[in-house]
């Protein structure tokens, strides 16, 4: 761990103005993942930012229909809010499939959509690691990979994405609001996380600079057909070895909308248009939700450890989609698959 | 609780609760002294070679940083590995910290940073420029087995029975047969309170170190024999562990560290590990296991063959009783029973948790579920058909075996009659159902161990001893003990544990600190006992004069002969004219040629109940019920508590622990506990303890057997019988994750039938 300063941000005009002036520099939220990387030398932030004080915990309706939640909304708070257990089921299941109520209470909005891997090597620094050294090599391609990726994975870097809120907010095709030095923008939540390529060393299109503001959930809540299914080694606090955000728009007994977003096998939640596209226009069927799957995960390419997660995935797609058209979404509480 | 003076078998409340949860209970790495100052350990990033240089200019120049120690500058330390061995040192030589430029294993530590503050400490760690020539290592049991050998010198020759009969001729004439291998992963212990040890500098040289430990007369030996240190000079407290497992048994290196930095600079120094360090301490090892047995086609066992493959380090021979249990629990006159050691570039592992039981009864009670299918016999009935009253191990009867009450008394709680034979028969909506049980065993022990009982004037009683509680409730029974013994309420009887200087008692291990301790608390209670009643019998117009101490009961605060309860007399009466305390200590100790004529073993069986998604994998134990027979129950709230922690323990075996090894880099890979998994509440459903029934009356004089370790014995076995009971997989190598039970693995690993 190493010597750093800390200083508590008044506005937001001055958190930008901190990150702009110190290199160095990180912003911290809920800290239960800036301050673990930190005890192990991955992360070694000179300075650290407190944006906790920053009005950014509330959550409002949009013109749009839709809702705007700031950056600091923890994760707790955002998925026993009635609106969007209401409206937006597939959100608050999604939360609540992710670590455990202590850290949910103290995780942010803005600090999930950050969390960086759980790859093993990239958490030991005595072990290579692309993205915590750029060069040094992958140490999970030819280790210990059973967490690892089985889509969009580059050469250098195997990674995943672990976190269960942003599977959901990419089936929701949620929008990224941040703001920069240079002015704020917007990022769809598809295009937030990056694949490794060959920089795995960036995460996302978030630049250094910039500051996570809000989220803002578009109108269309899928809060009838929806199901976010994990499956992981341990029924809590694991995280996912695959999973699904399953919604679905279903009218006069077909589909006329569908989503599909998989958590813990690639870099970023994995979508395939394609495969959404062929369920447009259908009716609800195993055949059609199997067809589906099998468009998702035809570029799939496993390892040593991880290829099981291939067909694990194929099943966990067919049986979210399955919940999602009955109207029977996975419980977060009861254990049972339904 | 307000419970009366015959405390025993009552479900009293830890007497240590309320300091536990109002944070009064301090743990080692709590206590403070003035001008403490912090180690922080730098552990080896390779796992074999040799330091190269180490360059601390930069850590030793931030302020705050006294002294940067390695073995190229510590004081000096005795070279002769015999100096650092301990009472659970597995045969050879063991490990010392900092003593040259040699790396045996991944983390192992070769420095330590002393400095005002422990974040300094921990930022100096990392500015520690160390470089080593590292050498390919070894650490994948499997490229081994060749390689496998025989310890030469035995932990305890015990545990390796000869071969009796004709093993071979037997199978061969065996109707039936089944020969499957199972294996078992790397666990790691990890308690909740990680290894800490302050060592606090007297002025007047002497050493107070307050360690995290099962043993603290074992920890006072080991200081002494590194440091050349008299026992007069150091004093070793443990008075609170936040559990242990079996990994603070011996000595852990924070506790040298501590010391080395405190008697080097003279100054009082805390060491503490972190979560992460914790996996470079001891381990339960990777087994590979073999087992044979033949039986007739009504199940009948007439041939047992066990063989086991343990790894240790390249140091230690770390060995235990892994294969005893097969030839001990069924009756069977052609057996052989063998265990064999690979060495890998790892620590030494060490005792976790019912060591040798825990893995050799997965194998041994999956095998007799492979059977039950094999010849179609119930899996209850096959254990109740080869149900054994002596050890044939040892040649010799059992002391007291209630095993048959366990099964019968289990199964009619858990239901077992609504077993359908067939696997993959029960099912309910989307998920199987399958039910699996097993047998468990472990052994009993009596060991000598001393304590001392004071009666104050006052009506108080402190009892003392030096052994530790780990979490496992030794405080309530010892207080328990007392109270009951000299008819005193729960809370005038004060316990002393953890602490050197109090008589001495072996480690807090092997599930025999109740017997032993509980029966020296109960010898010393007995001498004051006696003197009571001398003086009671002093006094004037005594109605207990002339009365024999065989005859006497103390309960409710009076003394009151057996045979005439009119004649009594209330203790407080007698403490009036007490001037001085009341004495009394004692070294218990069994007798051991009688302890030779039977074996002593605690039984349990174990019923689980498990549900799982076919497509998914997903996995729940929905239901477990142990039955235990371990002899007296002290106190049926604290023994219960013991057995769900071990029934937590076994689900963990089942379906989640294990440490991966990266062999490239011969290093634990998961080494914190988010990607270490142990079953979290989600995991853990119905548990269901049953206490049977059982008279003891050889073992020790309280007729206690221990009930730490036997619960976690025979649960992985009854959650893989269920498992395949449910599906019809059979996984044989632990954990059964979501992958092995889906047959996703590819390349298909070794559990095919
Ligand atoms: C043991 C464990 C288990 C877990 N299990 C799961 C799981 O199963 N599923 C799951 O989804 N998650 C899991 N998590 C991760 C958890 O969800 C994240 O740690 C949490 O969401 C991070 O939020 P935070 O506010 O604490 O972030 P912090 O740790 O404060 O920050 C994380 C990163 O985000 C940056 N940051 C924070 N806020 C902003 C902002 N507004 N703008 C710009 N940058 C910002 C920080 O600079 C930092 O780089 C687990 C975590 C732990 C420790
Ligand atoms: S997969 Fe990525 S994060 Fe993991 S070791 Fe390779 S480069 Fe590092």
């Amino acid at each position: 761990m190493i010597d750093f300063d800390y200083v508590r941000a008044n506005d937001l005009g001055d958190a930008l103005s901190q990150i702009t002036k110190h290199q160095a520099a990180k912003f911290i939220a809920g800290g239960t993942n800036l301050i673990d990387l930190m005890k192990e030398d991955v992360e070694q932030p000179t300075r650290l930012i407190d944006i906790t004080e920053l009005p950014l915990n509330e959550i409002h309706e949009t013109q749009t229909g839709g809702l705007k939640i700031g950056a600091l909304v923890p994760n707790s708070n955002l998925a026993y809010d009635e609106r969007i257990t209401q409206r937006y089921p597939l959100l608050s299941s999604a939360i609540l499939a992710g670590a455990s109520p202590q850290l949910r209470n103290m995780a942010s909005t803005g600090g999930n959509l950050l969390q960086r891997t759980r790859c093993l090597y990239f958490y030991d620094t005595a072990t290579p690691c692309n993205k915590r050294r750029p060069g040094s090599g992958c140490g999970a391609m030819e280790g210990f990979n059973r967490m690892n990726a089985i889509l969009g994975w580059s050469n250098s870097c195997i990674a995943v994405h672990p976190s269960d809120m942003c599977v959901a907010l990419s089936a929701l095709e949620a929008v990224v609001h941040v703001m920069g030095p240079k002015g704020d923008r917007a990022i769809r939540s598809v295009d937030f996380h990056r694949l490794p390529g060959d920089m795995p060393e960036i995460d996302t299109n978030l630049a250094r600079d910039e500051i996570i503001t809000a989220i803002e959930l578009p109108s269309e809540e899928f809060s009838r057909n929806y199901s976010y299914l994990k499956i992981r080694d341990r029924l809590s606090y694991a995280f996912a070895l695959v999973s699904v955000a399953a919604a679905l728009r279903i009218e006069a007994g077909a589909i006329t909308c569908a989503r599909i977003a998989l958590g813990g096998v690639a870099h970023k939640p994995w979508r395939a248009p394609d495969a959404e596209q062929s369920l447009e226009g259908k009716q609800p069927s195993r055949e059609a939700f199997v067809e589906a799957a099998d468009i998702i995960l035809q570029g799939a390419v496993g390892f040593d450890h991880n290829r099981f997660k291939i067909e694990l995935a194929r099943r966990s797609i067919v049986r979210a989609l399955e919940q999602a058209a009955a109207g029977t979404p996975q419980s977060q509480s009861v254990k049972v698959i339904v | 609780m307000s419970v009366g003076t015959n405390s025993i078998g009552k479900p009293v409340s830890r007497v240590d609760g309320p300091a536990k949860v109002t944070g009064r209970a301090k743990y080692a790495a709590e206590f403070s002294a003035p001008a403490l100052a912090y180690g922080f350990v730098v552990s080896s990033v390779v796992a074999k070679g040799r330091i190269q240089s180490i360059d601390r200019s930069a850590a030793l120049a931030v302020p705050g940083v006294i002294e940067v120690l390695a073995h190229d500058n510590r004081p000096s330390l005795p070279s002769s590995h015999e100096k650092y061995t301990d009472q659970v040192a597995a045969p050879g030589s063991p490990f010392r910290p900092l003593y040259n430029d040699e790396i045996l294993f991944s983390g192992q530590p070769v420095a330590l940073v002393i400095a005002e503050e422990p974040e300094i400490a921990r930022f100096a760690a990392g500015l520690v420029e160390i470089k080593y020539e590292a050498e390919a290592t070894i650490t994948e049991l499997d490229t081994q087995i060749d390689k496998a050998f025989e310890p030469p010198e035995k932990r305890a020759p015990d545990w390796d029975p000869p071969a009796r009969g004709d093993v071979e001729s037997a199978l061969s004439r065996a109707p039936t047969h089944i020969r499957k291998e199972y294996r078992t992963p790397v666990e790691h212990h990890n308690p909740m309170e990680t290894f800490g040890s302050t060592a606090v500098w007297e002025n007047d040289g002497r050493l107070t170190v307050y360690d995290k430990t099962q043993g603290a007369p074992n920890c006072q030996e080991y200081l002494c024999n590194v440091f050349g240190l008299t026992k007069d000079k150091v004093r070793v407290l443990s008075p609170y562990v936040g559990g242990a497992f079996g990994v603070g048994l011996r000595p852990n290196y924070q506790l040298f560290m501590a010391a080395l930095a405190a008697i080097g600079l003279k100054r009082s120094v805390r060491v503490t590990l972190t979560r992460q360090q914790m996996f470079t301490l001891g381990y339960r090892p990777q087994t590979i296991q073999t087992l044979t047995l033949g039986a007739e086609n009504d199940g009948r066992l007439v041939a047992v063959r066990h063989d086991a493959i343990a790894n240790t380090s390249r140091f230690e021979d770390y060995q235990e009783p892994t294969v005893v249990w097969s030839g001990a629990l069924y009756p069977c006159d052609d057996s052989a029973l063998t265990s064999s050691l690979a060495r890998l570039d790892l620590f030494t592992p060490c005792d976790m948790r019912a060591p040798g039981g825990a893995v050799g009864m997965y194998a041994l009670e999956s095998a007799m579920d492979e059977l039950s299918y094999a010849v179609g016999v119930d899996p209850l009935e096959l254990r109740l058909k080869n149900y054994s009253e002596r050890d044939q191990n040892q040649n010799r009867p059992i002391s007291s075996k209630a095993l048959k009450d366990c099964y019968l008394q289990g199964a009619e709680r858990f239901g077992w009659s609504k077993r359908r034979p067939e696997p993959r028969s029960m099912r309910e909506g989307r998920e199987l159902i399958g039910y699996g049980m097993a047998t468990g065993i472990w052994s009993a022990f009596f060991v000598p161990t001393s304590a001392r009982a004071i009666l104050a004037p006052d009506g108080t009683m402190e009892i003392a001893c030096a052994t530790a509680d780990i979490g496992t409730g030794t405080y309530t029974i010892l207080a328990q003990i007392g109270a009951e013994m000299l008819g005193l309420p729960l809370d005038k009887v004060i316990v002393r544990i953890g602490d050197s200087d109090l008589p001495s008692a072996p480690v807090e291990g092997g599930s025999w600190t109740a017997a032993s301790a509980g029966s020296a608390v109960m010898e010393a209670c007995n001498g004051i006992r006696k003197e009571l009643l001398k003086r009671a019998s002093a006094i004037n117009n005594s109605p207990l004069q002339g009365v024999d101490a065989a005859d006497v009961t103390m309960v409710d605060g009076q003394i009151r002969v057996k045979s005439d309860p009119s004649r009594a007399m209330p203790l407080s009466e007698v403490m009036v004219s007490l001037k001085e305390p009341i004495r009394s200590e004692v070294s218990a100790a069994p007798d051991e040629r009688a302890l030779e004529e039977y074996s002593h073993y605690a039984h349990s069986a174990v019923f689980a109940e498990v549900r799982l998604d076919e497509e998914l994998g997903m996995l729940r134990v929905a239901r477990v019920v142990s039955a235990v027979a371990a002899g007296r129950i002290l106190n049926p709230k604290t023994a219960k508590s013991q057995i769900l922690g071990a029934v937590v323990g076994g689900i963990g075996m089942a379906l989640h622990e294990e440490t991966v090894i990266d062999h490239r880099y011969g290093r634990f890979m998961n080494h914190n506990l988010a990607e270490y998994h142990v079953p979290v509440h989600a995991d853990v459903h119905a548990i269901d303890v049953i206490f049977v029934d059982e008279q003891e009356h050889r073992l020790n004089p309280l007729g206690v057997k221990g009930v730490g370790e036997i619960g976690i014995v025979g649960t992985a076995a009854a959650i893989a019988n269920a498992v395949f009971h449910a599906t019809g997989v059979r996984v044989r190598d632990l954990p059964i994750t979501i992958d092995k039970l889906l047959e996703l693995r590819q390349p298909t690993s070794n559990h095919a039938a």
